[in-house]
């Protein structure tokens, strides 16, 4: 498979899922050609509800769709989204409708648009939340499998989907299974663990560091949150030091998700990298090298953190 | 409506005014002033207009109503154990550790509630998607809307307002949505007047595309009249401007922000429940003040 961004293997498999399952509508707030559900409107325009700027109403009204026994997909750039964190809390989260938010546009990796337009923060939000769990998927077969599990999953869920194009990571056998992290490549010196856009990024500072005498393991936490506890620990074990990649403040994403739960089980050394501060406009390859994302970024990371 | 109906309707109110009373007093803390000014819309809604079963609460083909100023939720809970969702003995556990009268409503603990609401400004939103999965849904049940009027101060309130009259499914448009303004005029800090004024506010929602009514939101027989309207008014949702009195029914609780927010003592909650029924205690309702009586000594 080509790379392909997240959210455009979101928009093509949400539209062979609704022409199987009439339950799923969409909502968007004007960002349906960004956020790739146009198409479905085109194509199921009943189904379809555009209810211009204005996130927070998107929200609720998905609320209400779901608790009437549809499927609703609410989507827009993730900051927008989650920024209507207070709607999500009581109208989605405590209310237990169970909608489909979908954030898009994660991370500094959108580039040139900015700080502004970046979900660097919704990780934290919606991990602080009861009841909402967070998939990150890392490639375009697993964002096929995981919009699937999102129309089956009872309750509430938050998708975390890329603009930027995602190589593939997996065989086409790969199967997604919700709430679990996967090795993706076996290592015995250090525990990479990612998830989302710079996963990639990871499996290459592996390679590299292989050539340096480090055997990397590289984990996909697609599931962020709830966090499969027993395969990170595992890992944990056998290597002894965990770092942490992610395009998303460091501040309450899957490096804390993952502190937190060395801290409390399992104290290990830990480096986490991500974004620190405000993102900034720029070419994405760029800014992943200055936030230290990019495989070299990721490399010197690692063999600092080993004092190699 | 014939006139036995609305005096039936009157009696129920009553009742319902002196278990929101009995609740707040027991529970030490709530909010009686805007649960007194929407309890005849409540009760005219459960008891003479609404679809629904207390066995069923799921019912898909039930009416929906949310409380969108969600802190009244005595009064929807008055109406509730009377409709049988839950016994009348069980209001008293108002606000305790463990019961599902939550302090603002809370759909999962309470069968009957339809959203959790009492985050102010949401419930709008939610109504309308109600209303649209219906429509999409091809059921021909409606969804009513309680606002208060300091409610309508928050943004969400006006998205929504903006959003419901043009959403559609097809042709269909939400003629299925009602929302009732609860105009007290008076909120937490203060008149609303005084806070920041919503008029002219009918004029606002007929902008939006609302059909607007404008009643006396303690008038039985016209809240009725108002409803059987917005059931006829097609292709289009209707807001309906209830003017009512904070506090109604109890005289020193009457337009006074101080009972916003602030329980009735005992000795206050008896005062106020003989006041509600006439002066004089009803057989049914002497257990209920040497309840409130009781929490004196206790």
């Amino acid at each position: 498979m080509p790379a392909k961004a997240s959210l455009a293997a979101f928009g093509e498999v949400l539209l062979e899922l609704g022409a199987k399952d009439e339950r799923i509508v969409t909502l968007d707030a004007d960002l349906s050609k960004s956020t790739m559900t146009a198409r479905f409107a085109k194509t199921f325009p009943s189904r379809a509800f555009n209810v211009g700027i204005a996130e927070s109403t998107m929200i609720g009204m998905a609320a209400g769709l779901a608790l009437t026994g549809h499927i609703p997909f609410a989507c827009s750039f993730a900051c927008f989204l989650v920024g209507r964190f207070e709607t999500i809390r009581v109208s989605v989260a405590y209310t237990q409708a169970p909608v489909k938010l979908v954030g898009t546009h994660v991370g500094v990796a959108i580039g040139e648009d900015g700080y502004s337009q970046m979900g660097l923060e919704d990780i934290a939000c919606i991990r602080a939340l009861p009841n909402i769990p967070i998939v990150q998927p890392a490639d375009e077969l697993e964002t096929r499998q995981a919009v699937g599990y999102a129309v089956d999953h009872p309750g509430p869920i938050y998708l975390r989907l890329t603009r930027q194009s995602l190589e593939p990571v997996h065989d086409e056998g790969y199967r997604f299974q919700f709430g679990k992290a996967e090795v993706l490549r076996p290592g015995l010196d250090v525990s990479i663990v990612a998830s989302g856009g710079p996963l990639w990024n990871a499996l290459e500072a592996a390679k590299t560091l292989a050539a340096h005498g480090v055997r990397a393991e590289v984990l996909n936490v697609s599931t962020i949150k709830p966090l499969d506890e027993e395969t990170i620990l595992r890992s944990a074990g056998k290597t002894g030091r965990v770092v942490t990649v992610e395009d998303h403040s460091l501040s309450g994403g899957l490096g804390s998700a993952v502190a937190e739960l060395l801290g409390e089980v399992m104290p290990s050394p830990l480096k986490r990298l991500g974004v620190t501060g405000f993102g900034e406009s720029g070419d994405p390859k760029a800014l992943y090298a200055k936030h230290g994302l990019d495989p070299d970024g990721i490399v010197k990371s690692v063999l600092k953190f080993l004092n190699r | 409506m014939a006139n036995p109906d609305v005096l039936k309707l009157q009696q129920i109110a009553r009742e319902c005014r002196v278990q929101i009373l009995r609740m707040l007093a027991h529970a030490g803390s709530g909010h009686p002033g805007g649960s007194l000014s929407v309890i005849d819309i409540l009760a005219t809604l459960y008891f003479n207009r609404m679809r629904y079963d207390p066995a069923r609460p799921l019912w898909e083909d039930r009416d929906r109503l949310i409380l969108s100023k969600g802190h009244c939720v005595p009064a929807q809970y008055a109406c509730m154990a009377r409709a049988g969702f839950l016994p009348e003995s069980g209001l008293v556990t108002l606000r305790k550790l463990g019961s599902p009268l939550q302090g603002h409503p809370d759909r999962v603990m309470l069968p009957g509630i339809e959203a959790a609401t009492g985050s102010l400004g949401q419930g709008l939103s939610i109504a309308a998607g109600m209303a649209l999965g219906l429509k999409l849904a091809g059921r021909d049940t409606r969804v009513y809307c309680v606002v208060g009027d300091g409610e309508v101060q928050e943004g969400q309130v006006w998205e929504a307002a903006m959003s419901a009259p043009k959403v559609r499914v097809a042709e269909h448009r939400l003629d299925n949505l009602c929302v009732i303004l609860d105009y007290n005029g008076i909120q937490l800090d203060d008149r609303v007047k005084k806070i920041l004024d919503l008029e002219p506010v009918a004029e606002k929602w007929k902008a939006f595309g609302w059909s607007v009514i404008d009643i006396d939101g303690h008038d039985i027989a016209q809240i009725d009249k108002a409803l059987d309207q917005a059931e006829s008014v097609k292709g289009r949702p209707t807001f309906m401007v209830a003017h009512t009195v904070k506090g109604k029914g109890v005289s020193f609780m009457e337009n006074d922000p101080e009972w916003h927010g602030k329980a009735p003592k005992p000795a206050e909650a008896i005062r106020a429940i003989t006041e509600v029924l006439g002066g004089s205690l009803p057989d049914w309702a002497k257990p209920i003040v040497a309840e409130i009586q009781a929490l004196e000594h206790a």
